[in-house]
């Protein structure tokens, strides 16, 4: 096989423009979603670079890299970062644009150009939220969450900061818009809503989610904002407001926000798994609705990040009791993956490893979900790094980890090149050891009492706080060896084939990389199920 | 090469999806009103007599009846009656600029009265009324945001009726900045019993 | 998934709808000069829903519209529902109202 450059084939080679313009002005689907991508990835380093700062500072007790204050812009901008500008947009804008469309047999998303503006949306937002870290009075030392009334007073750059998720929001809505646009409108002849892949049926799911819950962000922060130029005081009690209000609203988007988080995620795992089980996912309408359902539960539960914040006991009980339900459709996702892997013939390809560690660290996060949902245990496990952990193993290992699936799927696909399989193995190796090491420490700490978003901590707590630390390096050198490898393989891996895994859904029927417009002149008609794997077989690379 | 197709139940699909996000948007505001109305009900009723109705009544025909006329322009276009439709885009913009107007003129009346965002009579007004003139000049303040989009938008599907780029053939355009400028009075239906007419 | 066209409504039909909203927003004004405790704000709310419903099916042509906008339009419904229903589950409950 001859060594062509990336750029001479596929979406690379036919642009009506050429050089940085062709991408920087394109509207299709696959160069915006590398863009995204790109960034994407960046954002993830830089916020990952803030965490291990973090976990540097808590080896010991005391004070030794940063003091109170950059501790707290630190965990501020490794929130932002993290959940803004890499979980939410992660798989739904990255693998979702690169995808969608040419799952369901479309040349392009709906709205090209709305897409585009999206993309825009999403770099102002970033360069926003990199201002706000550089310029001013200083970064934001107030969470991720903004809560009143610290955000309102402190004097750091939280106007920016809040204008940057603003905007971040904004762009995910019109990428919500354009995608339950397109799957009702774009689907290609034979695509019935009995043949879509489960990963478009979950970004359906995430994109209502977008719509319906972001706005409310929106105005949460438009709020904050306001108080913050005029005094306005909506969240203040002396100008009859009320602090527990902004929680309530801003847990109203953050809530269903884990799912649009978590949803694509999932999607992905359905995708891989029955892939490397050579069998066709088990139970597909069950999978399809729970998706659904988990998108109708999770705007439901919002306030069970509040029993400690002074709700009524009423609202305690039914937001408790609510809560519960939304393990029904998320154990019925975890029943039918392993459902799908019994009897198959399981192949342990890198992306399917991905997929095996999701799953157990998802299930062991959910599992931590039920402790912090149950109102008796969360008031004494609120603020403690305890929900730290157990974030973290929900949207690390699971979204994190479906993420990086995703890239060893997908990417070969979108550059025509495969990776080194033994490295992306021993990769996988140190990130699941390092990851489970850092926060089932942080976890079991967090159940002695050790509250999160402090810099310093009692001297008993030393010891599970030096393993996290520890098993935090176990997870850079992971990172570090996985992007490297995939960065390998993307600019002089060995060429593919159409389909590298024997993958049965439309993305492996055309060239990788896919050509602009990603089918042939005809319209694809489609005549068979998504894991319908009969004659479906690997390449050979 | 780009991608070409033609789809306007599509378009206007993803025009109602956007108008949902917009009512989310503020619905936020109208669930901080719904509290604050059961916290201080005596206080909202002093807050609402205070607002004149004559304004927000003038204004409610004002909106609903541009809702009528850029309904006709919709008919108008689907019926080749272009110059018909061009007048009565331009009497919705018409309307809008009333609309922002009176507005104005309300506003600087409550204004000369002390009555604005983190003011000092206001303060001594107490928590309720205060968080009332918070919410009534944030929501409206929101709402004429609005109202100044949908403007701006019908204004440039004039112009492109006008220049023939929006058709009988081809109206989607239209229709949208139409949809829009329907949520702006939806929202205003809303906002002005439960701003100037709490008894 | 047909490339379908509205038929144009009839001007007389906007027009006459025009007027059923002035009328009734001359009942929001009318019914607020009187004080019926609880029920006023019942009222002004149900009648700016008539009127909402006569702009969505008519004015912004719902009613030509295919079963997908009526759904979308009732989900997004149904959640602003659960929105500020489950808020009053606290603010109802609060032992010292905010």
């Amino acid at each position: 096989m001859t060594k062509t450059p990336l750029t001479n084939s596929g979406f690379y080679s036919e642009s009506p423009r050429s050089g940085v313009l062709g991408w920087l002005l394109s509207t299709d689907h696959k160069r915006i979603g590398m863009m995204y991508l790109g960034c994407i990835t960046t954002m993830f380093i830089v916020a990952a670079v803030l965490g291990l700062a973090m976990r540097l500072q808590l080896f010991t007790p005391g004070q030794h890299i940063m003091t109170a204050q950059t501790y707290n812009a630190t965990f501020t901008v490794h929130g932002i970062i993290m959940i803004f500008l890499f979980i939410i947009p992660s798989i739904p804008a990255a693998f979702g644009n690169l995808l969608l469309p040419i799952q369901i047999g479309a040349r392009d998303v709906f709205f090209p150009k709305l897409n585009l503006l999206s993309w825009y949306l999403y770099i102002s937002g970033a360069i926003l939220a990199i201002l706000a870290i550089f310029t001013g009075t200083g970064a934001p030392d107030t969470g991720w969450t903004f809560y009143v009334p610290f955000s309102t007073q402190t004097s750091t750059n939280v106007s920016l900061a809040a204008m940057a998720a603003f905007m971040l929001g904004f762009s995910s809505i019109l990428t919500g818009i354009n995608f339950v646009t397109t799957i009702h409108r774009l689907r290609a002849e034979g695509m019935g809503w009995g043949r879509l892949p489960l990963f478009v049926w979950t970004l359906y799911a995430t994109a209502w989610i977008q719509v319906l819950a972001t706005p409310m962000l929106g105005i949460t922060l438009v709020l904050v904002m306001l108080e913050r130029f005029f005094g306005a005081g909506l969240f203040d009690v002396a100008s009859g407001g009320d602090p527990i209000l902004f929680q309530h609203l801003f847990w109203i988007y953050s809530h269903p926000a884990v799912y649009i988080m978590i949803l694509p995620a999932m999607g992905v795992i359905s995708e891989i798994i029955p892939t490397f089980s050579r069998k066709p996912l088990f139970g597909y309408w069950a999978m399809a609705i729970s998706s659904l359902a988990i998108a109708f539960a999770g705007s439901l539960v919002w306030a069970h990040h509040m029993y400690a914040s002074g709700m009524s006991d009423f609202a305690i009980l039914v937001f408790s009791l609510l809560t519960f339900i939304v393990a029904i459709p998320s154990a019925i996702k975890i029943f039918n993956w392993i459902s799908t892997l019994y009897k198959g013939s399981i192949q342990l390809g890198p992306p399917m490893l991905y997929a095996l560690a999701f799953i157990l660290q998802f299930a062991i996060g959910g599992l931590g979900g039920l402790a912090l949902g149950a109102a008796a245990a969360d008031i004494h496990l609120h603020d403690t790094t305890f929900v730290v952990g157990h974030f973290h193993y929900t949207m690390f290992g699971g979204t994190g980890f479906a993420f990086f699936a995703a890239l060893h799927y997908w990417l070969p696909k979108f550059t025509g090149r495969m990776y080194n399989h033994k490295i992306a193995f021993i990769a996988w190796g140190l990130l699941f050891v390092g990851f489970n090491v850092t926060y089932m420490a942080m976890q079991a700490v967090g159940i002695q009492g050790m509250p999160r978003r402090y810099y310093d901590y009692l001297p008993e707590f030393q010891t599970l706080n030096m393993v996290a630390t520890l098993g935090s390096w176990v997870l850079a050198a992971g990172l570090i060896m996985m992007f490297a490898n995939l960065l390998k393989g993307m600019l002089n891996g060995k060429l593919i084939g159409m389909n590298p895994w024997g993958g049965a859904t439309l993305e492996w029927q055309v060239p990788s990389p896919p050509p602009m417009l990603n089918f042939g002149k005809e319209d694809p008609v489609v005549t068979r199920g998504p894991y319908d794997y009969k004659g479906v077989k690997a390449d050979e690379f | 090469m780009s991608f070409e197709h033609r789809d306007d139940t599509g378009d206007r699909f993803g025009m109602w999806l956007f108008l949902y996000t917009e009512v989310i948007l503020f619905s936020g505001l109208f669930i901080l009103y719904a509290i604050a109305l059961i916290t201080y009900p005596q206080e909202y009723i002093t807050a609402s007599n205070k607002l004149n109705i004559w304004f927000g009544g003038a204004n409610t025909v004002v909106l609903l009846t541009s809702s009528l006329t850029i309904a006709l322009a919709i008919t108008a276009i689907q019926r080749n009656q272009i110059r018909l439709c061009i007048n009565l885009c331009v009497a919705t913009i018409g309307l809008a600029i009333v609309f922002l107007i009176n507005k104005y003129f309300e506003w600087s009346h409550e204004i000369s009265l002390g009555i604005y965002p983190a003011s000092e009579t206001l303060r001594d007004m107490g928590p309720g009324v205060t968080s009332f003139f918070n919410l009534y000049y944030f929501t409206a303040g929101l709402h004429g945001l609005h109202v100044l989009i949908g403007a701006t938008l019908i204004t440039v599907v004039a112009v492109m009726v006008a220049k023939g780029k929006v058709t009988s053939d081809r109206y989607v355009l239209l229709e949208n900045s139409a949809l829009y400028w329907h949520l702006v009075d939806l929202v205003w239906i809303f906002l002005f019993p439960l701003y100037y007419l709490i008894i | 998934m047909s490339e379908e066209k509205h038929e144009p409504v009839p001007y007389q039909t906007f027009i006459l709808i025009w007027v059923a909203l002035i009328i009734l927003t001359g009942i929001t004004v009318g019914v607020a000069q009187f004080d019926f405790g609880a029920v006023n704000i019942w009222v002004a709310l149900s009648v700016a829903s008539l009127k909402s419903a006569l702009v969505l099916f008519v004015f912004m042509h719902l009613r030509q519209e295919s079963l997908l906008f009526k759904i979308g339009l009732l989900a997004m419904l149904i959640i602003l529902v659960i929105f500020i229903g489950l808020t009053f589950t606290d603010v109802l409950y609060r032992e010292v109202l905010p």
